[in-house]
């Protein structure tokens, strides 16, 4: 741009911007071709640009004027270093690094299986079972202990212990012992311990309330959506999940606070054609938002998939449906996210951490989430525990009964599971434009490719991945008011 | 400067200059009187242990202040040169901010300031804060310091602040400065062991890209400098305030300098948008800089949105509020100090007078094309 000439004691421009010297160098630059002509470029902590293509032509040519839009604006995103502003590379190293933030904390989520036993059948549950045998599915004291000890170990100041099931609240006992030994340690560790338990509320008691309210304890649940859809697809006994889990979200709000309670859906074969009734469900509970999530593709290797599988493209398109529904809910002043366009959104637009384990480079596995199964044997994350009933024990870490804190995290097997999931290396990672706002998965890849660096044109992570990131980038490029709200839940 | 006129008879010991503490009570107790001024308008006997006595009146046959400076009340402060009969207003206690001007030495030389820098060296005023500095009633919600570049002579700031620290611990010092020579860690972390309870930096910043800034601020390498001063500054946990001041040479990018601040330096805690006051330099570069406000409220407006959005307090300085979007106006503050605030007649219907920054007075001549006067509905 052609800027104005000042009174004759100033200097021109020219001697600032470097003048008839035209020559710059490109920053590592990755890019995604969008529609009408345009290119995504990305820069190394996963900012981007959107410019002309003939302009990127240009650019790699090293022959873009300065005095174009696209120069300044690949100037100003870090893509371009000229003859002044080297502090570029103070700035790219600080966000680096704060992007990577959790990696230094290390394991911070300590999954507690504390019971196999369920009162629910729902097809997409690899691990549950409908037993009254306590003895054979649920979590000893014994192991409860040991488990902690571990758990305790982490340098992380901050720690989580999320129970898992099964159905958690049949072995509540157990979730008592943890809680009160953990609250009791905690303190002389330095260390906070936040507590959440995943059930599906129906068998909430007032004294398990009272007991959940006196250590802060957490309740994250499962809500499909309406009424006949969660019922077909969470069965059991009397065919009154939804109304139970609905009477539950209502009393442990009441006992605990409002948002004490969270709730996730999994998306099946049924949920298809209902995404705003789901969507209306949330909004009607007075959730703040909502994780449109597809079924996890262990489903497709399973007997179940026939019922309730899907072809990818047909949850792209309930996706995106319901992601436009809640904009528009959001234009008609009901403020709502959803989440996953939000964490991709604040991965693109903020300097932050989000420190999402299902989807980090290198991995969450181990080194941000860790699951104690029922039996004590450790496993890298939940999934891979769900490979485990399967007889596939490729994740197994180790046992709480047998190995040392240094066995299970300084393990070579865990080191080179890890050194297989940084997106600088791994196969076409490397080239994608998203890679730094993705992340990899080696417990899905070798579930459906049977290698834990998996072949990307063929992944379904991936080409989710790919599809949700393109959707994102073509909003913040072309729909400017939606752009605005997915800004706003980058900042939530 | 408030000039004396009347007789020249400062006593003996009153020769030299000198900080003092303004009083009105002549009958203030003996021990009190030390380093103070007593402004009089009534002949007394005794005037003994003042350093010096000033009157309001030419009756008195005592020097004498000129009419418009009878403000002085007590608690102020006032640097007094009895050889070149003239004194100098440091400190106003009625007033809640009061900035020193420490230097006008810079290192920049922004084609915009309002108090252009000069090359002479001036200790002195320095100096003249630092003696004031236990002079200042210990309840003084906030104090400026501002140059010229404050940091330049740097050993002076940091005995300054460990000053302002031991005497003012109540008492909130913000310190314009551009921060270039805080791209030395050691600088910063001397600053960062003074352990001040309540130190705030304001550091002009004026575009995302380096070569504009360096033109805006006739300096190369200065961006760089000012950025990774304040990397160093998150650093060692000093606290950040960013200004942009609105003219020609920025305003193109208002949008793009808010997606870089919210990208990049996210940690600081206010960023100032603040419009041209017409002064200094900018008289020279009138043309060269000036954009009526109407032109670029717009981008202003997406900019303190994105902001916003951004979870960054963020203030709009020196625009009346009818020149502003209704979406922009509440983040704008009346932050013109009264002795240089002004209203347009125009002024005389609004219905938000009260609660608009107004006008500097000399920018009156040159307002904008949008001023209006607001009806309640509008408001």
């Amino acid at each position: 741009m052609q800027l104005p000439v000042l009174h004759s004691r100033f200097r021109d421009q020219i001697e600032f911007d470097g003048g008839a010297d035209r020559k710059y160098q490109p920053l590592p630059a990755w890019f995604r071709r969008l529609p009408s002509e345009r290119v995504a470029v990305f820069n190394m902590v996963g900012e981007h640009v959107v410019i002309p293509f003939s302009d990127f032509e240009e650019f790699i040519r090293g022959r873009l004027p300065k005095g174009n839009t696209a120069y300044q604006e690949l100037k100003s995103h870090h893509l371009l270093l000229d003859s002044t502003g080297e502090s570029a590379i103070d700035l790219l190293a600080l966000k680096y690094r704060e992007k990577h933030a959790s990696i230094s904390r290390f394991t911070g989520l300590h999954i507690f299986v504390v019971t196999l036993r369920c009162d629910h059948s729902c097809p997409y549950c690899q691990v549950s079972r409908v037993s009254s045998d306590r003895g054979a599915f649920d979590m000893s004291a014994e192991t409860a202990d040991r488990a902690l000890d571990l758990a305790l170990k982490s340098p992380n100041p901050n720690i989580k212990i999320e129970f898992q099931g099964g159905e958690s609240l049949l072995n509540f006992e157990i979730i008592q012992r943890v809680v009160l030994k953990a609250t009791a340690a905690a303190p002389a560790l330095g260390k906070t311990i936040d507590f959440v338990i995943a059930t599906n509320l129906s068998p909430l008691t007032d004294p398990i309330l009272e007991f959940c309210a006196e250590h802060r304890i957490a309740l994250s649940t499962s809500l499909d959506g309406p009424q006949d859809l969660h019922n077909s697809n969470r069965p059991r006994p009397g065919g009154d999940s939804w109304e139970r889990a609905v009477e539950g979200i209502r009393r442990a709000r009441e006992r605990l606070g409002f948002d004490q309670v969270s709730a996730l859906m999994t998306t099946t074969r049924a949920s298809l054609s209902s995404g705003r009734d789901i969507i209306d469900a949330y909004v009607g509970f007075g959730f703040p938002s909502i994780s449109l999530r597809w079924l996890s593709p262990f489903g497709f290797a399973n007997r179940s998939s026939k019922k309730i599988g899907y072809p990818l493209q047909e949850f792209f398109e309930f996706y995106e449906q319901g992601l436009r529904y809640i904009f528009e809910l959001n234009r008609n002043g009901i403020p709502f996210r959803e989440d996953m366009a939000a964490l991709i959104a604040r991965r693109m637009l903020t300097p932050f951490d989000t420190g999402y384990v299902d989807l980090m480079s290198p991995a969450g596995i181990g080194t941000a989430a860790i699951a104690y199964n029922y039996d004590g044997k450790i496993y890298a994350s939940d999934e891979s525990r769900m490979l485990a009933e399967n007889n596939d024990f490729t994740f197994q870490l180790g046992d709480v009964h047998t190995s040392t804190y240094r066995e299970v995290f300084n393990s070579d097997h865990l080191r080179s599971i890890i050194n297989k999931t940084m997106v600088e290396g791994t196969p076409m990672c490397h080239e994608c434009a998203y890679h730094r706002v993705c992340g990899t998965d080696p417990v899905v890849h070798h579930a459906t490719q049977g290698d834990m660096i998996g072949t990307r044109p063929t992944s379904v992570f991936c080409l989710r991945q790919l599809f949700l990131n393109d959707l994102i980038v073509r909003i913040l490029a072309d729909e400017p008011s939606n752009a605005k709200l997915l800004e706003d839940w980058a900042n939530q | 400067m408030i000039r004396l006129s009347g007789p020249q008879s400062f006593g003996p010991e009153c020769a030299s200059e000198k900080v003092l503490r303004v009083t009105t009570n002549s009958n203030l107790p003996s021990p009190l009187r030390h380093g103070t001024v007593l402004v009089t308008d009534e002949l007394a006997d005794i005037y003994v242990g003042f350093h010096t006595v000033l009157s309001r009146s030419d009756r008195l046959n005592l020097p004498t202040l000129a009419s418009w400076a009878s403000y002085l009340n007590d608690g102020d402060i006032v640097y007094v040169s009895p050889v070149k009969s003239w004194l100098q207003v440091l400190y106003r206690k009625s007033s809640p901010i009061n900035s020193f001007l420490v230097t006008e030495r810079c290192s920049s030389n922004c084609v915009m300031c309002s108090q252009p820098p000069k090359a002479a060296a001036d200790d002195h005023l320095y100096s003249s804060f630092i003696e004031s500095i236990p002079m200042i009633p210990r309840s003084a919600q906030e104090v400026g310091i501002t140059g010229g570049e404050p940091l330049l002579n740097f050993d002076l700031f940091i005995k300054a602040i460990e000053r302002a620290r031991a005497y003012l611990p109540e008492t909130a010092l913000h310190v314009l400065t551009n921060g270039r020579l805080l791209a030395y860690l050691e600088n910063a972390r001397r600053i960062a062991k003074v352990q001040h309870p309540d130190l705030m930096f304001g550091i002009p910043l004026y575009s995302d890209l380096s070569d504009r800034h360096d033109f805006v601020v006739q300096a190369r390498g200065a961006f760089d400098q000012t950025i990774r001063g304040i990397i160093n500054m998150q650093r060692l946990g000093l606290r950040v305030e960013v200004r942009f001041v609105l003219h020609r040479l920025t305003v193109d990018r208002v949008r793009e300098f808010a997606r870089f601040i919210a990208r990049n330096l996210p940690f600081v805690e206010h960023v100032a948008f603040m419009g041209l006051e017409h002064m200094g330099y900018v008289k020279m570069n009138f043309d060269a800089l000036w954009v009526d406000p109407v032109d670029y409220v717009d981008d202003l407006d997406f900019a303190v949105q994105h902001l916003s959005r951004a979870r960054i307090r963020t203030s709009i300085y020196n625009l009346p509020l009818c020149v502003l979007p209704k979406s922009a106006r509440p983040f704008a503050q009346r932050s013109i100090s009264d002795w240089k605030n002004d209203f347009l007649p125009a002024c005389d219907t609004c219905a938000a007078k009260s609660e608009c920054a107004g006008f500097f007075s000399w920018n009156l001549t040159c307002p904008s094309r949008g001023i209006h006067p607001l009806s309640q509905v509008e408001i």
